[in-house]
């Protein structure tokens, strides 16, 4: 029992760092209908980004002190994130305003493969540690409960809260300010939310700056896990049945989605894994997300799909 | 002026329903294939054979399979990697578990393995479209990935899923030399584009074109959209699968499951794109700018900074060329979003009016 509990919680904390993630691409396709790939190119952007400009500040600043390399270091890679949001917008979007899905798809996977080139050749391609003094020994609780208790990883729960303190977040910018507010309508109706005097190409930068707060938080937190390499960007198509399970449009359905495919991936890996050879964690969750689909096709929360002639 | 179709009349039905009607287009097509079976190999070297003729003749196979999904039927697929192995690794357990099993069956076996495949994974085409049905034609990319490396049935028990093929021959004929693989693929690759061509003239490309362009309206006036759907997934996974399996057989002879990553995948749907959707001749345009590319950045790109004197290592070449790539699909989709096929035809209406502009 205690062991699937450890399995299960383990599968809570990686649910919520995919569904980091996941909320990348939901914000983007809510706000501008463009299906995201470059998603976890911009995750492995930013989190380059982040770990070199730790390294370098001292030599840049003389301050030697890691609180004060990790906070200027995060804050240039969101400045970063910015520009690459706006250079986005400005030389790629605009240009492909009313083309059709697949096309706005490709153009994203042009983007995913000039980010990764860029950004291995502006940060180099090694493998890069960010250290922001997360704790890595493992904790035991419960152990009244269950024989030898628990095994928790703090690293893991503190990245949950800071992933729960990002959705929230953004759940208050996106309902309680008036950006939010326009955010919303471009996402329902871009024509009518134009006609009424919100500027599309503005929104469009916001929301592409969000997504890069986004991905560098993901990438922050992925990095300082797994170290900063080019597998991160795999962690994007790990995201990806999340998304479709919780539906494209959907941010609650990112987190839920999120949670049931982590936990879904961790408990097969390690009850089912053994009969089939294992390894079976990375199509399990498509797979999941697939047979899911098979029942509802816009997902657990996405909106109806409804076609008129 | 240059491309004068006026007085080219047609007196019958079956004179007007040709590949090509127009008779300089007929004999500008015969004339290409011939030159590429003849001319080509009096002309190019060892070299030119293994690194462009061969994977761009294999290629182009694969992209005409992905262009009938995606094009033709509008199922956008990201999967096809997935195909070419089942192909790939299908075929090569004909080889090893059938003794004295010749090549082309073998080819056609495994096609038909990843035409099985295709039409299991290409189900949830029937619920989900669009963006959701690339995502979940992922599903089948790392399931294949997976199936490869932890199965060891399907890779004869070798541990780490790296097979190898050699003694290749047709009809007695050994195709070894760079030469005779080149013009064995060539040769499956037209047989393969005519019957394509043809099938997307038929009555069933007519189905696969309407559900193409709007689903709803296409079942309403009859057509079956399982029926629709699932053919062009096994149609398109066979052609892949075959491409696959050439690429396994001919082009690396030894292989492991990575040579079929989800890389391949997003290389195969540029191809389609880049060319043009729902375009035969656009797979070729597609696959031969993909293919070539690389390698001509590859001459040109070390040449080119040496003139500003900048030294450049081999992973700066590599991640440069990424950013090229991704520049060049970024600026071609917004130039132009129909492909290569459209700047062919645009080109031919050019000629067609010359000098006039109108």
């Amino acid at each position: 029992m205690a062991f699937f509990l450890e399995t299960f919680i383990g599968g809570l904390m990686a649910g919520m760092l995919y569904a980091l993630v996941a909320l990348g691409f939901v914000l983007i396709f809510k706000a501008s209908g463009v299906f995201n790939f470059a998603q976890g190119a911009m995750v492995l952007f930013a989190a380059l980004a982040m770990a070199r400009f730790a390294d370098w500040m001292p030599q840049w600043t003389g301050i030697d002190n890691k609180i004060f390399a990790n906070v200027a270091a995060f804050v240039l890679a969101a400045a970063i994130m910015f520009a690459v949001a706006w250079a986005i917008e400005r030389l790629v979007l605009r240009h492909l305003v009313n083309q059709d899905a697949a096309t706005l798809l490709m153009a994203t996977l042009g983007i995913t493969y000039f980010l990764e080139g860029l950004g291995q050749t502006l940060f180099g391609s090694e493998i890069y540690t960010i250290d922001v003094g997360m704790p890595k020994d493992p904790v035991f609780v419960l152990e009244s409960a269950f024989q030898g208790g628990v095994m928790i990883n703090p690293e893991d729960v503190i990245a949950a809260l800071i992933a729960a303190a990002l959705v929230a977040a953004l759940s208050v910018f996106f309902q309680k300010t008036g950006t939010g507010r326009a955010l919303r309508a471009v996402a329902d109706d871009h024509q009518a939310a134009q006609s009424i005097g919100i500027p599309l190409a503005r929104i469009w930068v916001i929301v592409w700056c969000v997504a890069g707060i986004v991905a560098l938080v993901a990438g922050m937190i992925w990095g300082s896990k797994l170290g900063v390499q080019f597998t991160l960007t795999t962690v994007a198509l790990r995201a990806l049945p999340v998304v479709i399970l919780g539906g494209l449009t959907s941010v609650p359905g990112a987190i839920i989605g999120g949670l049931i495919i982590g936990v879904g991936e961790k408990l097969s890996e390690v009850y089912l894994g053994p009969f089939v050879g294992g390894g079976i964690e990375i199509w399990f969750a498509y797979v999941l997300a697939l047979v899911f689909l098979l029942f509802r096709p816009q997902g657990l929360f996405g909106e109806k799909i409804i076609d008129r002639v | 002026m240059f491309y004068r179709e006026n007085g080219q009349f047609k007196t019958s039905y079956r004179a007007d329903q040709q590949v090509f009607p127009i008779l300089q287009d007929k004999i500008a097509v015969w004339a290409l294939i011939a030159a590429c079976f003849v001319l080509v190999p009096m002309l190019a070297s060892d070299y030119f054979y293994l690194a462009i003729l061969i994977p761009l003749v294999i290629m182009s196979l694969a992209a005409l399979g992905v262009n009938i999904l995606v094009g033709y039927c509008g199922q956008i697929s990201l999967g096809s990697g997935a195909f070419m192995a089942v192909g790939a690794y299908g075929a090569y357990n004909f080889v090893a578990r059938v003794p004295d099993m010749p090549l082309i069956p073998a080819l056609i076996l495994g096609g038909l393995c990843a035409t099985f495949f295709g039409i299991l994974f290409g189900l949830p085409s029937l619920r989900v479209k669009g963006l959701y049905l690339a995502v979940a034609t992922l599903a089948a990319q790392f399931f294949s990935d997976w199936m490869f490396l932890r199965i060891k049935w399907f890779t004869n028990d070798s541990p780490s899923g790296s097979v190898s093929v050699n003694n290749l021959q047709v009809f007695g004929i050994p195709i070894q030399s760079p030469q005779a693989k080149y013009l064995f693929c060539l040769a499956l690759l037209v047989v393969m584009a005519i019957l394509a061509k043809n099938l997307v003239r038929s009555a069933i490309g007519r189905e696969w074109m309407a559900i193409r362009d709007m689903d709803v309206a296409a079942s309403v006036i009859g057509i079956r959209p399982m029926y629709a759907k699932l053919s062009a997934f096994a149609v398109s996974s066979f052609i892949v699968g075959v491409a696959g399996a050439l690429w396994g057989f001919v082009h690396l002879g030894a292989w492991e499951p990575a040579a079929f990553s989800v890389d391949i995948s997003f290389k195969l749907l540029f191809m389609v794109i880049i060319g043009g959707l729902g375009s035969i001749m656009g797979s070729f345009f597609g696959a031969a700018f993909i293919v070539v590319l690389p390698i001509v950045l590859n001459l040109v790109l070390p040449a080119l900074l040496g003139v500003f004197g900048v030294e450049i290592s081999t992973a700066g070449i590599s991640h440069t060329e990424l950013m090229i790539f991704g520049a060049l699909i970024v600026w071609f989709l917004i130039v132009e979003p129909h492909g290569l096929a459209k700047l062919w035809s645009t080109g031919k209406q050019k000629m067609r009016v010359w000098p006039f502009p109108h």
